[in-house]
Formats: structure tokens, C-alpha cells, sequence
């Protein structure tokens, strides 16, 4: 199963991932249709820095779900046909609870005091689009094992340059 | 999909083989490019101090100001007033160079002749100079004095060049906005200033600004350089050829002018004639010049000669492998050529000292050795001719019959058939008795986000069904000439039936023996002046203000900073502009209602954004139809 990972050290804080986002949850689905919308549309990925390091960081979907746990409303579920977790936007009351829990700050307040997260672009029928965003391929929606594979290689690139070096 | 790039058959032939020899075009590139950015895409991106980039967020949750406190609509105001203060920078720079010329022939410094001592005198008596009996080199110095005189004018008083050719009701608004422009230069200079750190935080004031740039760009750039290039080289007069690549030819060396200046591309169809029978020494049947762009525009505009293609589609007459040369000056002409020619045989050459291009072979140019750069420009296509590879030649079969050359004063000619007193009057009856509902300019560029041609054409087409009459410039009027809109069958087939009518008895009347086209090309992207210029008279002749006309602009596939600059200069007419590609406004919300509708109020023309060439026609006809209301005419 694909997954949302990062490569920061390919992040140039452009926030092209964060536009995207909220355009993709506007109702035009448009750039510049979203900014001519009443109601204007939240993001729900985030670039963090702290001025060396650049970071899209979203929900991450962990499997402990401590926000589905923390939730009296039972608005914030595990989704049975995706294995996501995702928001009931009917059901939430707005106490914030998993917005406390949330080990990322990955949930944020949206409009009429309900919360909104990343719901992987469920209602898109391709990569999410951050991902698609992204200029310089640091979002990557993309197989844990391909991903890791990728660092392994590039392990091995580097254990070779130092070994040539020594020599 | 290959038809999203372009509707133009030989551009689609050419693709084909541009991925069969492996050549990365402008549409490769702007795929590569997604996705694009968002902020610079809404114009709300400030790269102007040190302290930034600063990015503000459209949907509210992050900053809401620069570092500086630049609030959203600063920043898309500011970043607007400089495209158009760069726009109007390559106009008057290309007029300038133009006044140059013109001032050096007259002191026969150089070989250039002046050719048309009517405009001269016309210009002349219009800036209020005695033009009755003065020796011709003489009068032309007395009206380059102006010109320069206005660069280098350290008042507070107006380019005179606006206020001898501008409309008086025109004028009396823009003195009232504040916005009558002094020295050219100074107020491009003034432009970057006010937009630098800390200057102006006012977005109304610097829409204003941009206003004036607008006027900058029409009177000091527009119509000083065509004015310039008329005297010099002669007012356009109707001639027939053809358009598009199928105008190469296998047998001859294929020579290609394409930029925007034609001080040299005059010269390079002279000796091309000159130079012809040394064809015949390399196996050639003679050399066929043939324009891109601009500077294809004005040779065939004066020199009858066929044109290439336009902007897009410039590498693909590379692809064709028959381009034995390509000569380029100024303004649109892609890096990326260099790459292209280095696949084939094609000698790429640059000429201008602020236009030179790793790969291609620099020839400087200037006016005082015009004439042995434009020998040794020809000598290199003949030479090249001989390295052709026959495996890698295919030159689509695609050409259209044109007529163009119609100046204002080639305008003025055809009608006086009818009414030799009042050349205007058969023009504007039957505008008022609504045989012509109106009249649309289309210009300016193809823009790669747009399927290539497709807006021009597709627009135009429902225009002149509702019996629009449609002028057209630049890059614009490429794509008409290609699509079959310039010539008398493109009347018969697209052109409403009152409107082919007046075409028809224009025409006859003339002497053509065959309707006028549908399409009337009237030059280069300067040459929107002479669009001015036409309603500049009508309006004169009826009395009225230019923004109370009939008439509106079009850029439907914008791609340059001259573009802009053009565009702003048509709202200051107090003409409705359409433009068919969203320009990076809409970020700054007050900005947006300033062009689409503040404007009107206080200036009479507006930007009028629709990227459906359809509801684009349509929304031009309503404009046109609520003028017309406003005048007591029929609809």
C-alpha cells in the first residue's frame, strides 16, 4: 500500500503542497476558483521549519489512532473499506480532543467549529494532491519498501564514495 | 494528446517528427514545468527586497502581509506595474532605435533611404512643424528633435508624441487621473522606484501608475516606432502571399527572419533579391525569406514576404530541416532555438548586442554596417544550404492565400473608392446601420497553456458570424493568416452575410475583383498603433469619445510583458480588452475589481478575463451591442 512519506532534504519550503491542498478541498477544485469561493477553502498539510530543516507534515496515520480514541463523538473513525482514518464531519461537536492528542499537530479547526485533517484526497482518484504538487518530488506517495530500498541504495553510493575516499 | 498542443496542421506534422528526431520543444518543457506555482500564478509572490520572497496566503490562514506589511493587493499591484513598465521598456526601446535610424538617414550617415515623404509630412505638420516646402532630410531631423526631445525632456509637460496624436477627449481624462505621461524613460525608471522597498503601499495609486504606463507603451513605444519604420520604409500597402511552413521550399535556401525590429530584416530582403543568383552556385533555385514573429510581420507587411509561423510553433520550423538560416533580433525568441538547430543544419544567427544565445553564431549588427552583416547573413544560409541532410527534410504541405498590408492609410485608399471626400464615411454608415456590428483588433502572442491558434480562431470565427469586423496584429494575425482567414474565400465562408456584404462592395469597389478578407492584418505588435490610429479617426470623425465606439481588443492567447503593456494601453483608449489567459492578478482582490470594473468608471475601458473562446465572442458582442445602445444605434 502506498503511502505519504517525505524526503525533506528535498523541501524548499515553497508550500506549493499547502495551495494544493486547500484547492483540492475548495469546491472548484480550481486555483482560481478556490480564491474567489465565499467560504475559503483549509489546507491540511503544513510546512514546518526550524530554519535548517523544512518539513510537509500531515496525518500520518498512525495505527495507535489516538485521536480516534480520544473522540467522544465518534466523528474521527477508521474507515473499513480504506484502513484510513478519517473525519465524520456530521458527527463532530468541536471539543477538540484529538487535536490535543495528535502527537504532530496534524488536526486543525475548520469551518463552523468542526475539525479538518488529511483525508489523502480520498474523493481524487489519483496521488494526492500535495504530492502531485510538489516540484521537487520531496512529497512522495510511494511503497514503504520502495522508499526504504531508495535509502538503502543511496547508502551504498555514499559507503562507496568514503571507501574510494580513504583509499 | 497531440492535438491539445496546437490546431495548426503543419505544427501537428512537425510534432511527429520532433519526437522522431528526439527534439524537445516548448511543450515538453511546460509539462515538465507542473505543476506551476500557485503564488506566482495569483501574483501574490514580493521577490523586491532581501528581506523576502515573501509569500501571502489566498486562503486567509497564513500571513496576511509581507515582512515589510505589503498587504496582498500591494503586492499584485506592484508586481503588475513592473510587467507593464517592462513592457512599455521594449517598445520604446524598439522605437528608440527606430528614431535612431531615422535620424542617421537623414544626415546620410547610413543607406537607408527614407522612403515615404507623404507620412513624413503628414507626421510632421501633425507635431505642428512647417512640412510644405522643407528639403525631406532636413524635415525628417526637425521631427526626430521631437522624438529625442521628448526622451530627453526634464519638464513636467507631456510627451509630445501623445499629445499631437492622442484623442483631446482622451487626453482631458487622463489629465484628470493624473496619468499624462512626461519623459518615456523617466516614467519606466519612475515605475521601478515607486514599486521598490518601502514606496508605494497605495494599490489604487499604483493602478493609476500602470495606467500610465499603458500610455508610455502606446504613444512612446507603438506609435513612435511605426511611425519611425513607416517614414522610413514605407506605409503598408495591400499585397498577396501566403502563410505558414509550407511556404519553405526544397529546392531554394530557406532563410528565416524572426524577432521584431525591421531595420535588419529590410536589409536581409534586399540582398537575399540581390544575392539570388549565387543560389544557383550551390545548387539552390534562389532564396526564399520568410518571417516569424514580428519582424515577419513587417517585411511582409512592406515586402510582401510569406510568413513562417508564429511564436510557438518557431522551433518546429527548425524541425522542418530545411531552415538553412535563422536570423533573430529582439523580443520572443527562445533560448531553446540554439538547442533545436544543433540537430540539424540550421545556422542560427543573433545580431543585437543585448540578444546573444550560447550555440548560435553572433553577427553584430548595427545600422552603419547593416548592409555588409545582412551579405555575410545570406552567404552563411547559402553555405549552409550545402550541408543539408535530405533524410532529416519534411516540409508539411500547409499554406495558406493571404492579403494583408492594410495600414490606415490602405484602408483609407480602398474606401475612397467610394468616398473619395470622406474616405471614413462608407466605414462608419455601415457600422451605424449595423451591416458591421462592430469592430474587434485581435493581438498579441500564442501562450503554450493555450492549445496553439485555437483561441484566435475559434473566437474570431463566431465574431465574424455576427458580422464583426475583426483587425488584427502580431501573433494574432499569424494564426488567422494560417487558418484561412485573410483572403476573400475566408469571407465568402465565415463572414455574416451584412458583413460580407460591405467586404464584397469594398472590394469590387476597389478594384480586387474579390471581396476584402474577413480578417484585416494591419502589422506588427507596434503596429497596434495603427489600430489606434484607425479609431483614433473614427472617433474624430464622429465626434465622440473612443470609449464610447463599438470597438473592443482581444488578447486571446497573452504570453509577453508587451502584451500587458499593449492591453493597459487599450483600457486607457477606453476599449473593453479581453484577455483569454488569466494574468497573475487574481490574488489581490481589490486589484482584480480595479481592471474588470473600478476602472470603467473613471477611465472607461476595463479587462474583460474569459478563457472560453466562445463566451469570450459573446461577451465582446454584448459590449459591443451596450455601445451601440448607449450611441441610439440599432442592434
Amino acid at each position: 500500500m502506498k503511502q505519504l512519506l517525505v524526503r525533506s532534504e528535498h523541501c524548499v519550503g515553497c508550500k506549493s503542497c499547502e495551495l494544493a491542498c486547500a484547492v483540492a478541498h475548495s469546491e472548484s477544485k480550481t486555483l482560481f476558483g478556490a480564491v474567489l469561493e465565499s467560504q475559503p477553502p483549509r489546507k491540511r498539510v503544513f510546512v514546518e521549519t526550524d530554519g535548517t530543516m523544512n518539513f510537509p507534515l500531515q496525518c500520518r496515520q498512525c495505527s495507535d489512532k489516538p485521536c480516534v480514541r480520544a473522540c467522544i463523538a465518534g466523528a474521527m473513525h477508521l474507515d473499513p473499506n480504506t484502513g484510513l482514518v478519517q473525519v465524520n464531519d456530521d458527527k463532530c461537536v468541536g471539543c477538540w480532543m484529538c487535536v490535543m492528542v495528535c502527537p504532530f499537530g496534524a488536526i486543525t479547526e475548520g469551518p463552523d467549529r468542526h475539525v479538518v485533517k488529511c483525508d489523502r484526497c480520498r474523493e481524487l482518484q489519483y496521488e494526492p494532491a500535495c504530492v502531485s504538487a510538489c516540484p521537487t518530488r520531496a512529497l512522495q506517495w510511494v511503497e514503504v519498501d520502495r522508499f526504504a530500498a531508495t535509502d538503502r541504495r543511496s547508502w551504498v553510493d555514499h559507503l562507496k564514495e568514503a571507501n574510494t575516499y580513504a583509499e | 494528446m497531440l492535438s491539445e498542443r496546437s490546431i495548426d496542421p503543419a505544427a501537428l506534422d512537425l510534432l511527429k517528427k520532433a519526437a522522431k528526431d528526439g527534439i524537445e520543444t516548448v511543450w515538453d518543457r511546460y509539462e515538465a514545468q507542473q505543476p506551476q506555482c500557485g503564488f506566482g500564478s495569483l501574483g501574490i509572490c514580493c521577490r523586491h527586497c532581501i528581506q523576502g520572497p515573501c509569500r501571502i496566503d489566498p486562503f486567509g490562514q497564513g500571513p496576511t502581509r509581507g515582512i515589510c506589511g505589503a498587504t496582498v493587493d500591494v503586492i499584485v499591484a506592484r508586481n503588475l506595474l513592473r510587467q507593464v513598465a517592462a513592457g512599455a521598456a521594449a517598445h520604446v526601446d524598439h522605437a528608440y532605435d527606430a528614431v535612431e535610424a531615422l535620424e542617421l538617414a537623414a544626415q546620410g550617415k547610413i543607406n537607408y533611404p527614407i522612403k515615404d515623404k507623404n507620412k513624413l509630412r503628414t507626421i510632421a505638420a501633425g507635431l505642428g512643424l512647417d512640412a510644405t516646402d522643407q528639403d525631406v532630410n532636413a524635415l525628417a531631423l526637425e521631427v526626430v528633435k521631437v522624438a529625442y526631445a521628448d526622451m530627453a525632456n526634464h519638464s513636467q509637460t507631456p510627451i509630445q508624441w501623445l499629445m499631437a496624436h492622442a484623442p483631446k477627449e482622451r487626453i482631458a481624462v487622463w489629465k484628470d487621473l493624473g496619468i499624462l505621461p512626461r519623459n518615456p524613460d523617466r516614467e519606466i525608471r519612475e515605475a521601478l522606484h515607486q514599486t521598490t522597498m518601502g514606496m508605494d503601499a497605495d494599490p489604487v495609486n499604483l493602478v493609476l501608475a500602470t495606467a500610465k504606463q499603458g500610455l508610455v507603451d502606446g504613444y512612446a513605444g507603438l506609435k513612435l516606432a511605426t511611425d519611425m519604420q513607416d517614414i522610413l520604409f514605407g506605409s503598408p500597402t495591400p499585397v498577396v502571399t501566403e502563410a505558414n511552413l509550407g511556404v519553405l521550399k526544397s529546392d531554394y535556401v530557406n532563410l528565416i527572419v524572426h524577432g521584431h525590429v525591421p531595420l535588419l530584416s529590410e536589409k536581409i530582403v534586399e540582398w537575399a533579391k540581390t544575392l539570388s543568383t549565387e543560389a544557383q552556385s550551390v545548387g539552390a533555385q534562389g532564396i526564399q525569406v520568410a518571417g516569424i514573429c514580428c519582424s515577419g510581420n513587417e517585411v511582409l507587411m512592406r515586402q510582401g514576404i510569406p510568413l513562417a509561423t508564429n511564436f510557438l510553433a518557431q522551433e518546429l520550423a527548425i524541425v522542418t530541416g530545411a531552415v538553412d538560416a535563422m536570423v533573430v533580433d529582439v523580443q520572443c525568441i527562445m533560448p531553446s532555438l540554439a538547442q533545436v538547430a544543433a540537430c540539424y543544419h540550421t545556422e542560427l544567427i543573433t545580431t543585437m548586442p543585448i540578444v546573444k544565445i550560447p550555440g548560435a553564431t553572433h553577427i553584430p549588427f548595427s545600422l552603419e554596417n547593416a548592409d555588409e552583416a545582412a551579405q555575410v547573413i545570406v552567404r552563411k544560409a547559402l553555405t549552409a544550404y550545402t550541408k543539408r541532410d535530405p533524410q532529416k527534410i519534411h516540409i508539411p504541405d500547409h499554406r495558406s492565400t493571404i492579403m494583408a498590408g492594410f495600414s490606415v492609410e490602405a484602408i483609407s485608399a480602398a474606401l475612397a473608392h467610394l468616398d473619395a471626400d470622406q474616405p471614413l464615411k462608407p466605414l462608419v454608415d455601415n457600422i451605424a446601420n449595423g451591416n458591421i456590428l462592430g469592430v474587434v483588433a485581435t493581438v498579441g502572442c500564442n501562450n503554450v497553456k493555450v492549445t496553439q491558434d485555437l483561441f484566435h480562431v475559434e473566437m474570431v470565427k463566431e465574431l465574424l458570424k455576427n458580422n464583426v469586423l475583426v483587425v488584427a496584429t502580431g501573433c494574432s494575425a499569424h494564426a488567422l493568416a494560417k487558418a484561412g482567414l485573410m483572403n476573400s474565400e475566408g469571407t465568402e465562408r465565415f463572414a455574416g452575410a451584412s458583413l460580407q456584404a460591405v467586404l464584397t462592395a469594398v472590394g469590387e469597389a476597389a478594384g480586387l475583383g474579390a471581396p476584402l478578407p474577413p480578417v484585416l492584418h494591419m502589422g506588427s505588435c507596434v503596429d497596434n498603433s495603427r489600430i489606434g490610429d484607425l479609431v483614433t479617426a473614427i472617433a474624430r470623425y464622429l465626434g465622440v469619445d473612443t470609449s464610447a465606439l463599438p470597438v473592443a481588443a482581444s488578447a486571446p492567447e497573452p504570453q509577453h510583458e508587451k502584451a500587458l503593456s499593449i492591453g493597459t494601453w487599450a483600457v486607457t483608449m477606453g476599449l473593453t480588452t479581453h484577455l483569454g489567459v488569466v494574468p497573475p492578478v487574481l490574488g489581490g482582490k481589490q486589484v482584480t475589481e480595479l481592471l474588470t470594473q473600478g476602472l470603467t468608471e473613471v477611465i472607461g475601458g476595463k479587462f474583460y478575463v474569459e478563457t472560453d473562446p466562445l463566451l469570450a465572442a459573446q461577451g465582446l458582442i454584448t459590449d459591443i451591442r451596450a455601445k451601440r445602445r448607449a450611441l441610439g444605434l440599432d442592434n
